[in-house]
């Protein structure tokens, strides 16, 4: 879990959910950035043994900050800027291939 | 391990530690036999680490009907050798047979197929070997995901799969615990005939036995003459493409697409000849990646995290070589580009008839000689 | 610089392909580009910079104090950039480096990039790596645990988001990054409870011999500066010999061991770090030749004195050439710049060896003392093949060492390809970064031979992640097509 420091210039804020609970974000930050600073401890459970994982590396070497975006699975949340308004999900073990419809 | 007190003795020494190799070790332990592998290291041309885990019966075996009783017959006891594995490996080797498709992208594609699939019903001895044609409705039916493009599908219930990577572990796991003395890193630069049985050696040192198997792939091609056989087999390139792990959504195995029990989509199969090279080459990445997602648009979004090319151990005719020396009786070669399909052949019936010392009647079609080139060259 | 945020936007070719936007990349790209040549730099992450000068020009940490001013150095170097005519293509990433069959070896590449969720192959006559390193894999009980992270990791958090860990915070390892870190997140406010260092105490000795040159370095007054600062303020515990992470689904104390004293910190966060190695994925997947290198303890690509690699056409600079730090980064890739100019023909022999002598020999003055520090900072065996059979390698993959010495010593498995058949280790999404330095560390020492003999993954592009939707899209070619529809 991590915490703003006291100086940080303020910047524009962001709304995004996780898990459904509304969350705001600093522009310019990435996925895992924004979720480790809402104090966000576990973002995924691993498709081998479901175990918890959170952001390991911060540099898309380690795999670990994957979450849903928007419904899109198994994204690298350290390397996905956050936006507006984005939905954000734990990733629970494998990833769905997406259903297409029509 | 040792025969006299001397290691370096066994009954049988087999050149090569893949699935061939390793399926043969395994029968012949299991039959009794004190069994050396030599193999070699880390890097090396190893079809077992890429193929793509079919165990296919159809569609196998035009020109040469033997050749599609043989397969059949490992699927069946595929089961059996399954069991075994589980057993004696302590590994489940995720072995189902569910029926496989064909998936075909177009009017053209789907008649080839078929008009292939009449002609290799009609050789004799085949027409009782189960299939359908589907049309894109029954298809559609079955496979609920298919794309727009996929007009029609060849289906045989003998089709299954298995995790080819857990078959290599197991048929390993397995013949260590019966005994089998493995040796990587033991290239074999030469076999040599003395006192009724072989010395093999290599820059580490020899070994000897009353019999000799070849299963070097690749490999073969040179080691056959030595005891008067012939492989002659070349390298034909496959390249694979293996997605992120995915929640289970394909629940039969397709010719070229399959869902692994770990959840990666498998995606196979170019075919090149394109001697030793081993490059990965993007152009056929691209056209497995887009008939893929045609056939099943819910691959689209899936990253992919891993591709590999391997080398297929292409005889002439494609089909299996068995067989045993007639100048230096107690050599045996045998090679084949489906060692995962034929492994329970390999382990239950090939196997216990080289220790007997005569090859089984089933695959007497198999001998080199059919490519009419001297046994002596 | 021109930025590139599109993937049509693109051109066809470029004579020069710089990938990774560090010191060295940024260094290349704008000296290549001075001297008249047609560069794209492209960079997976959203700003220029690099790791060490992660988000150098957006970072909102206010006071100039808290990241130093070896940091702020990174300014003028994406200034430098900024003014060259180069491409630049942020949040791109190059996923497989292939030879341009049409061109003779060595002449031309193809490149698979992907921007924004879509792919493209384009042409690039030389290329320079500045993929720069990676943190060395620290696999210890439960490094698996939310709640531990990477040193870098909270560095690259503290520099682009200004957010610092939140509860008691303990750092272990052994590096100069440690101790830098430990210092900035001290200044940022962070609660650091202790600094944990493994530097094993026999290394003091080892390192002796190199100390003369170490004297003599820029590497040694700010090591001083940094290590006086941390200890200043700041637990230090030295002579660690073992350190795990205990807690239920997430981090709750660390364990540590001295010799036979046992302690244990509670803790929210852990922050680990031993030291660096050179990310060798891209390079090894385009088929350069790596070494083992004794000093550096890690696989670093064979290069010429120009960074030219064993792949004639493509070079590898900065810490991705073995680490240096990220001056001697900058002044590297100012001379694989200078080499690919001239492979280039726009400069000759002669011309090169002129512009490239004053580098030379700023570089040897960058680079002295660092063999000090390679051998001081060592990481000790038990951290680099983990003792414990329980202790997971593969993060991915969840294998532990326990499978790996099993399947080294029982069925025969002399090196990490078939380590991975057998076990999927480096199967999963990271590609074996990492575990790969670890497997190859437990076979090693499994079948009593040397990381050297044992040797590393074979690796295949997409390097990164690319979806097949992006494959389907490219361009096909009827060879091609003949080889899949049969």
């Amino acid at each position: 879990m991590f915490r703003s420091m006291r100086d940080a210039g303020g910047g524009t804020r962001l709304s995004f959910t996780f898990d459904g609970r509304p969350l705001s974000g600093r522009e310019g930050d990435t996925v895992a950035a924004s979720l480790l600073a809402n104090g966000i401890a576990i973002c995924r459970e691993t498709p081998v043994s479901g175990a918890p994982r959170a952001p390991y590396c911060l540099m898309g070497v380690c795999f670990d900050c994957l979450v849903v975006i928007d419904g899109v699975g198994n994204r690298q949340g350290c390397l996905v800027p956050l936006r507006e308004g984005m939905r954000i999900e734990t990733q629970h073990g494998r990833r769905q291939a997406e259903e297409v419809l029509g | 391990m040792t025969i006299n007190g001397n290691r370096n003795e066994g009954d049988v020494v087999v050149i090569g530690g893949g699935v061939v190799g390793g399926a043969i070790a395994l029968g012949l332990a299991r039959s009794g036999a004190q069994v050396i592998v030599l193999d070699e290291g880390d890097v090396a041309f190893r079809a077992s680490r890429g193929n793509f885990a079919l165990v296919w019966v159809q569609s196998k075996g035009l020109g040469l009907p033997e050749y599609a009783l043989w397969t059949r017959c490992s699927a069946q006891d595929w089961h059996e050798l399954a069991a075994i594995l589980k057993e004696e490996a302590g590994i489940d080797v995720a072995h189902s047979q569910p029926g496989g498709f064909v998936p075909c992208l177009s009017e053209a594609e789907l008649e080839k197929r078929v008009t292939a699939m009449r002609r290799l019903h009609n050789q004799p001895g085949l027409s009782d070997f189960p299939y359908e044609i589907l049309d894109r409705a029954e298809t559609k039916r079955r496979l609920p995901d298919i794309g727009e493009d996929v007009v029609g599908a060849l289906y045989s219930p003998l089709d299954g799969h298995v995790n080819s990577l857990k078959l290599f572990r197991a048929l390993r796991e397995a013949s260590a615990r019966h005994g089998v003395d493995y040796r990587p890193n033991h290239a074999v630069a030469t076999i040599a005939p003395r006192d009724g049985g072989f010395r093999v050696s290599g820059a580490w040192g020899e070994v000897g036995a009353g019999k000799i198997v070849l299963a070097a792939g690749l490999g073969n091609a040179r080691l056959a003459p030595m005891v008067g056989l012939k492989a002659p087999v070349r390298p034909s390139k496959g390249q694979i493409i293996v997605t992120e792990k995915t929640a289970p959504f394909l629940h039969h195995p397709m010719g070229t697409i399959r869902q692994t029990d770990e959840g990666g989509i498998m995606i196979g199969d170019s075919q090149e000849d394109r001697g030793f090279d081993t490059i990965v080459g993007q152009p056929v990445i691209s056209v497995m990646a887009e008939r893929a997602v045609r056939t099943f648009p819910r691959l689209a979004g899936l990253n992919v995290v891993r591709t590999w090319s391997a080398l297929r151990v292409m005889s002439p005719d494609g089909f299996p070589i068995y067989e045993q020396s007639q100048s230096h009786p107690g050599a045996f070669v045998a090679t084949c580009h489906s060692g995962v399909t034929l492994a329970a052949n390999h382990v239950l019936t090939l196997a216990p008839a080289i220790l007997a010392g005569e090859l089984p009647a089933a695959v007497a079609s198999f001998s080199a000689r059919r490519f009419h080139v001297p046994v002596h060259a | 610089m021109k930025a590139v945020t599109a993937i049509d936007q693109f051109e066809e070719s470029y004579d020069l392909v710089v990938v990774g936007a560090g010191p060295a990349g940024l260094s290349a790209a704008a000296r290549a580009a001075e001297l008249g040549i047609g560069v794209l730099l492209v960079d997976e992450n959203p700003a220029p910079g690099g790791q060490i000068y992660r988000a150098i020009t957006t970072t909102p940490v206010g006071d100039r104090e808290v990241l130093g001013a070896d940091y702020w150095r990174g300014a003028e170097i994406v200034a430098r950039f900024e003014r060259a005519q180069a491409g630049y293509a942020a949040r791109c990433t190059l996923w497989s480096i292939g030879p341009d069959e049409t061109a003779a070896e060595g002449e031309a590449f193809e490149i698979g990039l992907s921007l924004d969720g879509r792919a493209r192959l384009i042409g690039a006559r030389q290329l320079i790596l500045t993929t720069g390193a990676q943190e060395r894999p620290f696999p210890i009980p439960g490094w698996t645990l939310p709640g531990v992270m990477t040193a870098g990791a909270a560095q690259i958090a503290l520099k682009s988001a200004a957010i610092v860990p939140a509860g008691r915070t303990v750092l272990a390892g052994c590096g100069p990054l440690l101790y830098l870190l430990a210092g900035q997140l001290a200044a940022a406010g962070a609660e650091i409870v202790a600094v944990l260092d493994t530097t094993p105490r026999g290394n003091w000795l080892k390192a002796a011999g190199a100390l003369p040159n170490f004297l003599r370095s820029p590497y040694l007054a700010k090591g001083l500066r940094l290590m006086a600062k941390a200890r200043r303020s700041l637990r230090f515990v030295g002579g660690v010999t073992g350190l795990a992470a205990e807690g239920e689904g997430r981090l709750a104390s660390a364990r540590v061991a001295r010799g036979d004293a046992a302690e244990i910190i509670a803790c929210d966060t852990l922050l680990l770090h031993q030291g660096v190695i050179p990310s060798v994925n891209l390079s090894n997947a385009a088929g350069c030749a790596h070494d083992f290198d004794e000093a550096q303890h890690c696989w670093v690509p064979r290069l010429d004195n120009w960074f030219g690699s064993s792949v004639p056409g493509i070079a590898i600079a900065g810490d991705g050439a073995g680490i240096g730090g990220a001056e001697s980064a900058a002044l590297r890739g100012e001379i694989a710049a200078l080499g690919a100019v001239r492979r280039l023909g726009q400069i000759d022999l002669a011309e090169g060896d002129r512009q490239a002598a004053p580098l030379r020999s700023e570089l040897e003055r960058a680079l002295r003392g660092r063999r000090f520090l390679d051998l001081l900072y060592k990481p000790a065996p038990q951290f680099l093949a983990p003792p414990q059979d329980e202790t997971i390698i593969c993060r991915c993959e969840e294998v532990t060492a326990g499978q790996v010495r099993d399947t080294a010593t029982r069925l025969g498995v002399t090196g990490p390809n078939q380590m991975k058949a057998f076990l999927r280790c480096g199967m999963g999404p990271c590609q074996g970064r990492l575990c790969g330095p670890t497997v190859v560390e437990l076979i090693a020492q499994a079948n009593g031979t040397t990381p050297a003999e044992v040797g590393y993954y074979r690796l295949r592009p997409p390097v990164k992640p690319v979806t097949l939707a992006e494959l389907a899209a490219l361009q096909q070619t009827e060879a091609a097509v003949k080889a899949v529809v049969r």
